[in-house]
């Protein structure tokens, strides 16, 4: 009981910031609303016609999963900074187990990003993108998972950064290729090889691929648009976020003390 | 009648990855319950890792430490449990409110479950908060964002943040770095208080020797050694012994001279004379050589302990 009570103080902490930094939920829509509203758009237009899909509703559910995906693998990488301004040391030094640390930390991450996925819905109805508001009802569970994927991706990367600085200048070489990678706003059914290789080991890409193939599934467009099968995507998901948050948890815990 | 040591360290070794030389170098000190303790040092000198090491943060490269009887290494949350800590950084979340830093620390030290506003808490825990920033005079600004509050408020609010779970120890590192004459002068008015109040064990650390002067015992550290150790008393007493300071053109004369009087004296000229429990004019009245210096050193705490650390940084260097 005692740690659950941790784990929900830590997450609402986020969620409490969050509230109140306004400046940080429209920058949250910044970048959505570029991707959505310039590159979508954009692009839909010229050369959007031959595709056979609609390409604004196909980078609107990618976007989704992508911002998800970053918004708590970015929020997670703040504990370094937290650690660094010294405020992550008043949890540390409390009597809690170090993984109720971590666990709440990507919980209220993952409810921070949620809350920003509303600002992506509401900037998909102001640009009337022609989406099934149905199926997208039916990703709200799967939503959660890529979120809970992205905070486990976070643990990965952040036990394996020693400083907020190093953090800083490697996360956006993490994550910015993998939007490409994912296929975010591109389509990567065909790639070339090194390509397809590096893009089938992109985390992001079972997050992105996911999504949509809850979203397509049982329409025309399935398989013009779609990796892999739910399954699939589900299985990869499970046992790599699995992983990184073993092993990521047991590297930081030993790195916090061990130094 | 001894009390009982509630901080037990012993040969505690730290050496950091990829650092060449030991950051605490075979330590070994005891506290005893209820004292209030200092650990005095320059920057460098290790006091912070030690501190570290006590409150759990950092694990030892040998040697141990134990505090009310666990052992810090493979005891962590029982550790925890007894012991509040200020930060040498201030530890507050600034987007929070006080109060909210107050709430999110009782609610991660269980004494109260989450709830997401001041309201919904139960009347022991408001009652207690109010309590509390009355005291420390932070009634006003208890629901104001901590960045809007000053250094020395937020200094107290630590404080208050960190008894909540009523400590059986308290650390300080370095609690008055930042904060002007007066928020100093107040925070310690605060602490006698607590002490007066509680009979909390205080641990601090600071590069202040004034500071270390209020406390029951005192250990100066430097380069990751305990250079010396006691009461401020014996400290000072050890530390500002006074002398003459006495040269003469010829010098062989003034020193067979000292000698016949058994007088103790080092120095190859100027010569420091310790004329213990003599007085000082006496043995100026009996020496006959014409004396060209004469002077009594008299060194101010400050004085010697800036001689002691000068001098175990001489004695590091010497050694090859």
């Amino acid at each position: 009981m005692h740690n659950l009570n941790a784990i929900i103080t830590i997450a609402f902490r986020d969620v409490t910031k969050l509230v109140r930094d306004r400046t940080r939920i429209l920058a949250s829509l910044i970048f959505p609303a570029i991707f959505i509203g310039v590159l979508g758009t954009s692009l839909q237009q010229n050369i959007g016609e031959n595709l056979g899909y609609n390409f604004l509703a196909f980078v609107f559910i990618g976007v989704i999963a992508q911002t998800l995906f970053q918004s708590t693998a970015g929020g997670l990488i703040s504990l370094v900074e937290d650690r660094q301004n010294d405020f992550a040391q008043e949890m540390f030094v409390s009597p809690i187990s170090r993984y109720a640390i971590l666990f709440g930390k990507i919980l209220g991450e993952t409810m921070v990003s949620l809350v920003q996925i509303l600002g992506v819905l509401v900037l998909g109805l102001v640009i009337q993108i022609p989406l099934d508001w149905g199926a997208l009802l039916t990703l709200v569970p799967f939503l959660l998972i890529i979120s809970l994927f992205g905070g486990a991706f976070g643990v990965i990367v952040m036990a394996n950064l020693s400083d907020q600085r190093a953090a800083n200048q490697i996360f956006p070489f993490l994550l910015f290729p993998q939007f490409f990678l994912a296929g975010v706003f591109n389509p990567i059914q065909d790639l070339p090889l090194p390509i397809l290789i590096a893009s089938r080991l992109s985390p992001m890409t079972y997050a992105v691929d996911l999504l949509r193939s809850i979203y397509y599934y049982g329409t025309p467009e399935y398989d013009k648009v779609v990796l892999f099968s739910p399954w699939l995507n589900l299985s990869v998901i499970a046992v790599v976020g699995t992983l990184f948050l073993v092993i990521g948890t047991w590297r930081f815990v030993k790195l916090e003390r061990e130094r | 009648m001894a009390k009982p040591h509630i901080i037990e360290v012993t040969n505690l070794v730290k050496r950091y990855q990829k650092a060449e030389k030991n950051s605490v170098d075979d330590v070994s000190f005891y506290v005893e319950e209820g004292s209030f303790f200092s650990l005095l040092g320059p920057n460098g000198a290790g006091k912070t890792t030690t501190i570290s090491i006590l409150t759990t943060l950092l694990a030892p490269t040998s040697g141990g430490a134990s505090l009310s009887g666990f052992d810090v290494n493979s005891q962590p949350n029982q550790v925890r449990q007894q012991i509040g800590v200020i930060f040498q950084n201030p530890s507050l979340d600034r987007n929070l409110t006080a109060e909210e830093n107050i709430r999110f620390h009782s609610n991660l030290y269980d004494l109260f479950p989450y709830r997401p506003t001041f309201s919904l808490m139960p009347e022991t825990y408001k009652k207690k908060v109010k309590q509390l920033a009355e005291v420390v005079g932070l009634e006003s600004d208890l629901f104001k964002p901590v960045k809007a509050l000053s250094g020395g408020m937020k200094r107290k609010l630590e404080i208050i943040r960190s008894l909540m779970h009523q400590p059986q120890v308290l650390f300080l590192d370095e609690p008055t770095t930042g904060l002007d004459p007066i928020s100093r002068q107040n925070l310690w008015r605060y602490l006698q208080e607590i002490r007066q109040t509680t009979d909390i064990t205080i641990f601090l650390t600071t590069h202040y020797l004034e500071e270390a002067e209020g406390s029951d015992y005192l250990c100066i550290m430097n380069q990751g050694k305990i250079v010396s150790k006691g009461t401020p008393v014996e400290i000072k007493r050890s530390l500002t012994e006074n002398y003459l300071v006495a040269d003469a053109k010829d010098r062989t004369k003034l020193s067979k001279e000292l000698t016949k009087l058994k007088v103790p004296f080092t120095g190859q000229g100027p010569f420091q004379v310790h004329f213990g429990k003599h007085s000082a004019p006496s043995i100026v009245q009996s020496l006959k050589t014409p004396l060209t210096q004469l002077e009594i050193h008299n060194p101010s705490l400050e004085d010697a302990y800036v001689e002691i650390i000068k001098g175990s940084e001489a004695e590091h260097h010497a050694q090859p």
